[in-house]
């Protein structure tokens, strides 16, 4: 299985994801923002990070970069797509995924081991996970998930819900909502459920006496499911 | 020509820097402020002497990348 991670300028978390796709299997390739054509891929992922410094807002020139021609082609033609953190703040500001990122609530930049519900499997990235809840790690400042009461309608009619903050028994409310998120959500699909943003990142719990297991959980999983 | 946009929250979207800036300026004795809303002002010099024709091009850049519309608004404010 191949999969290519698009570094951008401000990228930090691409070579761990690059690390995490080559542990649990892929033939993974590093692509550079600037490129134009993506290398043959399985799975294309858009790392954390701080892409040009955050300005004007997280991921809005990133989401203008030559290579995200090529990415939203491949994505609208069904190929796998996985933004996380700040790639999951592009995938928005592509119009890839419904929504935006805003601001933390509590204007603090939020950095902790967080649990997250699955709820929805019936995809290729959670297909056949074991698990209910995992435990990931969150660290950034705009994770506050926002959209219209319309989109937000759609999203849910559509079960593009992918997975919701919660506490470690499951259970999601105020208390436990790091950033403000509308109905805590941690990530969502398209709607063909071939791309996910999610803020948690699972290549931060790859190591056990490091971090924890349920990144390898995820991405051994992942790796399972497009074999 | 110079064109200058301002970016605006909408009313339903949560601001809280702005809020912040309230309750400090309410702090600070300023306490007849209602609401604080924080935007976003650009000044752009584009390569366009008709004011119509530079006004439109600065529109298509709110909507393209300078506003993200399901959050924000644009106002071009002026033309010189």
């Amino acid at each position: 299985m191949k999969s290519s991670v698009i570094t951008f300028p401000g990228s930090n978390c691409d070579r761990d994801m690059d690390v995490a796709l080559t542990k649990f299997g892929f033939k993974n390739k590093m692509v550079w923002h600037n490129d134009q054509e993506l290398p043959k891929s399985d799975l294309i992922v858009l790392p954390g990070g701080f892409s040009y410094g955050d300005y004007l807002r997280c991921g809005s020139m990133a989401s203008k970069s030559k290579i995200m021609h090529s990415v939203i082609n491949f994505a609208k033609s069904g190929g796998l797509v996985m933004g996380i953190c700040n790639g999951f703040q592009i995938l928005v500001e592509s119009g890839l995924v419904p929504g935006v990122l805003l601001r933390n609530k509590y204007l603090q930049f939020v950095c902790k081991n967080v649990h997250v519900k699955v709820d929805n499997k019936e995809n290729t990235f959670f297909k056949n996970l074991d698990k209910k809840v995992l435990e990931f790690h969150i660290a950034h400042n705009e994770g506050n998930y926002f959209c219209t009461s319309d989109q937000l309608k759609e999203i849910e009619d559509n079960n593009q819900i992918a997975i919701y903050y919660c506490d470690q028994n499951g259970n999601t409310n105020d208390q436990i909502n790091p950033n403000g998120s509308i109905k805590n959500i941690a990530g969502i699909f398209n709607k063909e459920k071939n791309i996910l943003g999610m803020m948690p990142h699972p290549e931060r719990m790859i190591d056990e006496s490091l971090s924890g297991e349920d990144g390898s959980i995820f991405f051994r999983n992942l790796f399972n499911n497009i074999k | 020509m110079k064109v200058s946009a301002v970016i605006t929250l909408k009313k339903d979207v949560l601001d809280p820097q702005g809020k912040v800036i309230h309750e400090t300026l309410d702090g600070m004795g300023f306490n007849s402020v209602n609401e604080v809303r924080q935007g976003k002002y650009f000044e752009i010099d584009v390569k366009e002497n008709d004011p119509k024709k530079a006004k439109d091009l600065v529109e298509d850049m709110c909507k393209k990348l300078l506003a993200n519309l399901v959050i924000e608004n644009y106002k071009i404010i002026e033309t010189q």
